[in-house]
């Protein structure tokens, strides 16, 4: 073993051990960079345990040639080393890793990588490595000169999850890329399959994205339900309570940053209460020293509580800077859960749809079962009578609108973990927010649910078709167009009472 | 000859029958009376004669050959159906010359109201008509400003210059004084025979006055009919009344 | 006797305000042209453009003040979208603008910058046209209108009332300006239209035609003054007032409310259209940002400030809002939104009636005392003081 003539760091002590054949090593010192490459390829395809080391050595310009120079190498070589590693990291002893390192594979994959992606498929031992594995050996194998190599290439990515290979399959089965007929049939049939599956993953993908976004929309109509369908208040700062919400988790976050680094994680659980009672303050503010004054007029409402909300907002411009604030997602938030090939459902999203269903319940129990709510409805359909057996009106009024407000400081929390916080924010919601209330019926939690799934959905399913802007437009006008057929709502009370 | 005739008209809201098979027939000219405790259906029957609320299912037929039961409030209003509110339901910032001017039976087409302008013979019907209600001197004054009876007349007064063929009163002399109501019957009874009229009321006393056939409403349909004595000596209507 | 509908139509508007606004013509038509073009800039007496240029864009907003006036006021229908029609107006005006920058514009093509940008090679059909004034016209006279005729027509006969009617026009503003926002809609998206050069051939930042503007929107002002004064105290206008007081009554009485709404409806948004039209030109740009919900509230305000169902309330309380608004934004521009909103408040909260409510109530108050006065000194004259 004279000839070894590279000299190795510490670190690649094993080297003695090496089995990769000394003559290619030879042939990397080679003047001629095909010679190189050559070489590269062939010491990758062996997927010998030390190879990754040699590869990853002449990379770092570590290799010396047998006058103990360096090896140079120039681009081109060092894009064939980039992916000789790619390719040995298949053997790596971390599934992850072996994971990752197919996918990558999958995105350029050629003929000359058919042997080893063989030589990886016989050692894989992970089943979701494996499948893919598979996959990527059957495109490798797709222009195999033996048609019956081809033939299971193109039927074995009938299950294939990756959009891309629709189109190759698609490819396949015209006369001018494929001459024999049956590879053609088993390339269309596995097309269809392709297709097929991806069209469900496109659609469970939706549904998903829209149910997020209706809980979006439930957390902040929520609060309108109350303050507007049972209060009758047109509060047009309930955007601005979001906004509070979602400055009140900034701050908790914050004091997390500076008192307790070690726990920033759970600053979101602490959030929600104080995001909660710093929204119900300043409710409890907007409605004794404003809405109280105006009850019964409800145009009025309107005009001032649009003008509290630019106060609100401009005042968190003047705290908190006119620029959008960072929140960090907490890290058990980040990720996502791959429920299907192909569909990743992002943490934070699942968390907002949990988080509604949350507030939803918190709401429907505190409406219907507790002395609050009974007080609060018996308010709302008779105020005088109500007055008259002792439920003490004006403080059940600031407590109802307290509540709005909380809870619309609950979703700034919520909207806090996937969209900008900024003084602005709020006024994105608010028209929204106010089309799920009118679409659902004045005063129904239920209709308000039905509405924000039917809205966010819809939304969803349009935006795909027709991009985000026509879709909130297509919205819009359907709101507007239903309000004609049904002007009470989804859900609509009749009888003598509805107009007064 | 019938001017209003229901066969059959039943409204439910929300499983509950406000108007439940409910037939009644008015002729020409007569003054009529109807009664019945709350809830039985009154204020509905006139909502559904308006064109306020839609009968589920029945006909609602005026002059015998108009079904009214798709029309809508303003063109049943054109027919010759006038309407008195429970609730005195007047213009409260126009003046009370101006409430009548607008009641006044004329065209009430939007691009006709831009031009218009009242003629002579026009503010004598106005003038004539303040006579007959009595509010001749405050004429200039804003509706809001008068007392409750006169806020009552007023809202008469518009009816009557509205020159319907059918007047439906609801409750039309509540919170009026004696004197008032008295006055109020004579111009009830002068105005039967060019007019007919359907009167909602709870003062008997008022509706002995008036004199006429009375309707007993309960439950949304028709319980008894014919002359005060006869539904007053009624058992069933002794114990819708006073009963359970 | 029957007066000839045009002295009818004069004699609506009572002597003081011909007095008013004879006077306000002198200085519109008159007076402050000259002082912008005659005087030299160094003398006391010279008007600004700046000056000419803010108080003709705030008569043109009075305008759309008194139109929203003419649906809040009268008829008790509040819109937050009246914003749309304005903007509208501004970009039925504003194609034609494009269109007289001719070549001289950054790409020096025949297309309007923002189309070479896009890289279109024609001007889409509903451009044709654009090129001439009279068309501008004919579009700034109909296509508010007409949008305010359907949304009303579908709003108003499904009976959409009070808050409800105010959210959807929200909405419908909202929309249209996310529709502006596009490109591809063919407006110049985000920025809208701006870079103006000439109007019929003379340029547009001359003082000359600075005065020609300030004049016509002054001319408007007074003529949507005079027409809404006329259309409130006819028969229509006191069908209005009745729908707002009592609709179901309305109806009972054989009205439609539909038609009288829609109509009053689509005159609103016609002057809104116009006044949109001259905005444009003064202020040298329009974007979509004028269909931003938030421009339209605002316009509620100048109303409630000045005084709503007064038509000359809308007025002064434009000038009052606007006049604010350019001080702050000068000398405290992070106040001027705490004061806005602290006038949204205070006036629904104090100031029900407005400035012009505020000011007959003190007549009222002076001329109770001047009645009672006399009578007081009689019994005790040591009390007087």
């Amino acid at each position: 073993m004279r000839h070894i003539f590279v000299t190795i760091l510490v670190a690649l002590s094993s080297f003695a051990h090496a089995a990769v054949d000394t003559r290619l090593l030879t042939q990397l010192a080679a003047e001629d960079s095909d010679e190189k490459i050559i070489a590269i390829q062939k010491i990758a395809q062996s997927a010998e345990p030390d190879a990754k080391s040699i590869l990853q050595s002449l990379a770092d310009g570590n290799l010396n040639d047998p006058d103990g120079q360096p090896i140079t190498i120039n681009n081109r070589v060092r894009r064939e080393i980039d992916g000789a590693l790619a390719v040995l990291k298949l053997f790596d002893p971390s599934a992850v890793v072996r994971l990752n390192s197919v996918k990558e594979i999958s995105t350029n994959v050629d003929a000359s990588m058919a042997p080893m992606l063989r030589k990886a498929i016989a050692q894989e031992s992970d089943v979701k490595v494996k499948a893919l594995l598979v996959e990527v050996y059957a495109l490798a194998t797709l222009k195999d000169p033996d048609k019956d190599i081809r033939l299971a290439a193109v039927t074995a990515l009938a299950t294939s999850a990756d959009p891309n290979n629709k189109s190759v399959l698609f490819e396949m089965s015209k006369p001018e890329n494929e001459a024999e007929t049956a590879v053609r049939m088993a390339a269309f049939r596995s097309y269809l399959q392709v297709k097929q599956r991806q069209t469900v993953v496109e659609n469970v993908g939706r549904v998903f994205s829209g149910l997020s976004l209706a809980s979006i929309l439930l957390l902040a109509a929520m609060g309108l339900a109350i303050t507007y369908g049972v209060m009758g208040v047109i509060n047009m700062a309930h955007g601005e309570l979001l906004m509070i919400g979602a400055y009140a988790t900034f701050g908790v976050q914050s004091i997390f940053r500076t008192f307790f680094p070690a726990q920033l994680d759970w600053y979101v659980p602490v959030a929600i209460p104080v995001a909660f009672l710093a929204a119900a303050a300043v409710g409890v503010v907007l409605e004794r020293t404003v809405i109280r004054w105006l009850y019964g007029r409800p145009l009025e409402t309107l005009l001032a509580t649009w003008g509290l909300s630019l106060i609100l907002i401009q005042a968190a411009r003047l705290i908190f800077g006119a620029q959008n604030v960072e929140l960090a997602n907490p890290s058990w938030m980040t990720g996502g859960v791959e429920v299907m090939p192909g569909i990743v459902l992002p943490l934070n999203r699942i968390f907002i749809i949990g988080f509604s269903l949350f507030v939803l319940t918190l709401v429907w129990v505190l409406m219907n079962k507790t002395r609050l709510g009974m007080f609060v409805r018996a308010v709302t359909q008779n105020r005088g009578m109500a007055g008259c057996v002792g439920v003490p009106t004006a403080r059940i009024d600031t407590v109802a609108f307290a509540l709005g407000a909380g809870i619309a400081g609950l979703g700034g929390v919520a909207l806090s973990q996937i969209a900008n916080v900024g003084p602005d924010m709020g006024q994105g919601y608010i028209v929204d927010s106010f089309m799920v209330v009118v679409l659902g019926g004045v005063g129904q939690l239920a209709g308000a649910v039905w509405a924000a799934l039917g809205l966010g959905v819809a939304t969803k399913f349009i935006e795909a078709g027709a991009g985000a802007v026509v879709a909130k437009i297509l919205v819009l006008v359907f709101i507007i167009i239903f309000i004609q057929k049904r002007p009470q709502g989804l859900f609509a009370l009749k009888g003598r009472f509805v107009e007064s | 000859m019938s001017i209003l005739l229901l066969h059959e008209v039943t409204v439910s809201f929300d499983g509950f029958r406000a108007l439940n098979s409910l037939s009644l027939d008015i002729a020409v000219g007569e003054l009529r009376c109807i009664i019945g405790p709350n809830g039985a259906g009154k204020t509905t029957m006139m909502d559904v004669i308006t064109g306020k609320t839609r009968a589920d299912r029945g006909k609602v037929m005026f002059d015998q050959t108009i079904d009214v039961r798709r029309m809508t409030e303003a063109d049943i209003a054109h027919l010759g159906i006038g309407r008195k509110f429970q609730k005195p339901t007047i213009f409260e910032n126009l003046t009370v010359f101006e409430n009548l001017e607008l009641a006044m039976k004329m065209d009430k087409r939007a691009r006709v109201s831009m031009f218009a302008w009242l003629d002579d013979s026009e503010r004598d019907r106005v003038s004539d008509t303040l006579k007959q209600i009595r509010l001749d001197h405050q004429a200039e004054r804003q509706a809001g400003l008068l007392s409750h009876g006169q806020k009552q007349w007023l809202e008469i007064g518009m009816l009557l210059i509205q020159d319907p063929r059918l007047l439906l009163l609801d409750e039309p002399v509540a919170g009026m004084t004696d004197d008032e109501t008295a006055r109020t019957g004579e111009l009830f009874k002068s105005l039967a025979g060019k007019h007919s009229l359907v009167v909602v009321e709870h003062d008997m006393a008022f509706i002995e006055q008036l004199g006429g056939k009375v309707t007993v409403l309960h439950e949304g349909s028709v319980l008894a009919e014919g002359d005060l004595a006869t539904v007053q000596n009624d058992a069933r209507v002794i114990e819708v009344y006073l009963g359970r | 006797m029957r007066r000839p509908f045009i002295v009818r139509f004069f004699s609506a508007t009572p002597k003081a305000g011909w007095q008013a606004l004879a006077i306000f013509t002198t200085f519109a038509l008159l007076v402050v042209p000259l002082l912008h073009l005659a005087v030299p800039e160094t003398s006391v007496f010279h008007v600004s453009s700046y000056a000419i240029t803010l108080i003709g864009k705030i008569m043109c907003f009075a305008i759309v003040g008194v139109a929203m006036d003419l649906i809040w006021g009268y008829a008790g229908i509040l819109s937050l979208g009246h914003g749309l029609f304005f903007a509208l107006g501004g970009y039925a005006f504003g194609m034609y603008l494009m269109r007289q920058i001719g070549r001289d514009g950054s790409y020096q093509s025949d297309l309007p910058d923002f189309m070479v940008f896009l890289d279109w090679k024609q001007l889409p059909w509903y451009w044709t046209g654009s090129d001439s004034i009279w068309w501008a016209a004919v579009l700034v006279l109909t296509v508010p209108a007409l949008v305010a005729l359907v949304f009303g027509f579908f709003a108003f006969r499904s009976r959409i009332k009070g808050v409800y009617f105010s959210i959807i026009t929200q909405a419908m503003t909202f929309a249209a300006m996310l529709y502006f926002f596009r490109n591809e809609t063919g407006f110049g998206g985000n920025n809208g239209f701006t870079d103006f050069k000439r109007i019929a051939g003379y340029s547009i930042t001359s003082p000359e035609m600075r005065v020609t503007l300030f004049a016509l929107s002054a001319a408007m002002l007074m003529a949507t003054l005079v027409l809404c004064r006329y259309v409130v105290s006819s028969k229509f206008g006191r069908v209005l007032m009745a729908i707002r007081d009592a609709e179901s009554r309305v109806m009972f009485l054989g009205y439609n409310p539909l038609h009288y709404k829609l109509a009053a409806w689509t005159l609103s948004a016609f002057l809104c259209g116009i006044a949109g039209a001259l905005y444009v030109p003064q202020v040298g740009i329009i974007n979509p940002g004028e269909m931003s919900p938030a421009n339209s509230i605002e316009i509620a305000i100048w109303v409630a400030v000045g005084g709503r169902a007064t038509l000359v309330g809308p007025v002064i309380g434009a000038f009052i809002v606007n006049l604010s608004k350019s001080f702050f934004t000068q000398a405290f521009p992070e106040y001027w939104l705490f004061f806005l909103g602290a006038l949204f408040v205070g006036v629904t909260l104090w100031l029900p009636q407005g400035v012009v409510g505020l000011w007959s109530q003190w007549r009222e108050k002076r001329a109770n005392a001047l009645a009672i006065a006399p009578a007081d000194a009689a019994v005790e004259p040591g009390a007087a003081k």
